[in-house]
């Protein structure tokens, strides 16, 4: 069977993705001292809200640090959906960054973490115009510093 | 997940991206990615191995010391998942010839999804059908490979949703039936090639292909690779 990895690198390849002009970079605190929210493109929400996710989505749910009844709600067949099932951290390493938090590593872990839809529209206005700001603000307010990004 | 990296920085965020996609970053500039050369889907790596988890974290985090960007570092190791074979596990034996081999072997396994549950205290299915519903749900891949039309499922979603569903009950509870030690794809290749229920889905993706369906009805029961 062909790699099915290569194929879908391949096919994003040949889609085009938006610019970003003069980009910010934003400076960190030292890491010791961040506070470090999750923020992942696997769909994800709590027990029974699976069914929130459609098959063009712009919407975020918002995960408290606490929570581990999580449901992956990315329906495309071409990524290993199984390894998620046997370990939420593969994806969402929440367990992980609390032992990060425990050893001093990073400073804290944020109350909420949050989870998108990987199926954007082409142009990802809404993300750059509406739900990003938005899940941005919420962050802010709850004064993260360091956003890790786990893309599936 | 770039963009999102974007809009993050502007707000007053740093930001890093562990990404399978290297491209991606340097065609977006994202602002810190640590390219992770693993399989789609596990960008921490290795699901249950917090060692290798919290390798991939640190190396994500020390990008956060480069004073100027963009940085793309690559992490030293790979992982691939082309190569993987099917995991290994007994599948129940025929036990109501009455019904499709699909069906008595979901309804044979239910006992193995339910530990799974038991274990993990969550799942992933119910998309459109529930745990209990997916026999149901066979039997309704069964009528369409027989000759059933396809766009009168009747399911109220998606085909490709409810094929999410039987897939995932599936690669749910094989992890309560293997002694197998987890292999990227490995699930995926036991549910397509080991499992009547993984047959039967591709065999109506193909039906419907041959029959004109819309390329993203029949093309998304099955990764795109086996088609």
């Amino acid at each position: 069977m062909p790699d099915n990895d290569q194929l879908m690198k391949d096919t994003v390849m040949k889609m085009p993705v938006p610019s970003f002009d003069d980009p910010a970079f934003t400076e960190p605190p030292p890491l010791q001292e961040a506070r470090v929210a999750i923020v992942t493109t696997a769909a994800l929400s709590r027990k029974g809200g699976v069914s929130n996710w459609q098959l063009q989505d712009f919407h975020f749910e918002t995960l408290p640090s606490d929570a581990r009844d999580l449901e992956l709600g990315h329906v495309s067949p071409n990524f290993d959906r199984s390894g998620f099932h046997a370990d939420i951290n593969v994806v969402y390493p929440i367990d992980r960054l609390e032992e990060l938090a425990a050893e001093s590593v990073i400073g804290s872990v944020a109350s909420n973490h949050y989870a998108f839809a990987g199926n954007q529209s082409d142009s990802v206005s809404e993300l750059r115009l509406d739900t990003g700001p938005a899940c941005a603000a919420q962050m802010l307010k709850d004064e993260v510093d360091v956003v890790l990004l786990t893309p599936v | 997940m770039s963009t999102l990296a974007h809009v993050f920085e502007a707000a007053g965020l740093s930001t890093v991206v562990i990404t399978p996609m290297r491209f991606i970053a340097e065609k977006m500039k994202t602002p810190r990615s640590l390219y992770a050369e693993f399989p789609l889907g596990l960008p921490l790596g290795k699901p249950r191995d917090a060692k290798f988890q919290r390798d991939v974290l640190r190396a994500a985090f020390a990008l956060l010391e480069r004073p100027e960007g963009p940085v793309l570092e690559d992490f030293p190791e790979s992982i691939q998942g082309k190569d993987s074979e099917p995991l290994v596990c007994l599948l129940p034996p025929r036990f109501n010839p009455d019904l499709h081999p699909a069906v008595d072997e979901a309804k044979a396994l239910r006992s193995a999804y339910d530990r799974a549950i038991a274990v993990n205290g969550r799942t992933s299915v119910g998309r459109v059908v529930t745990a209990d519903e997916i026999p149901s749900a066979l039997e309704k891949f069964v009528r369409i490979a027989d000759g059933e039309p396809w766009d009168q499922h009747g399911f109220d979603g998606p085909l490709m949703f409810v094929a999410h569903d039987i897939r995932t009950y599936y690669e749910e509870l094989v992890f309560e039936i293997t002694d197998s030690d987890f292999e990227a794809w490995g699930a995926e290749r036991w549910f397509y090639e080991k499992t009547e229920a993984g047959k039967l889905i591709f065999e109506v993706s193909q039906k419907m292909k041959e029959e004109g369906a819309p390329p993203m009805e029949w093309y998304m029961l099955a990764p795109g690779s086996r088609h």
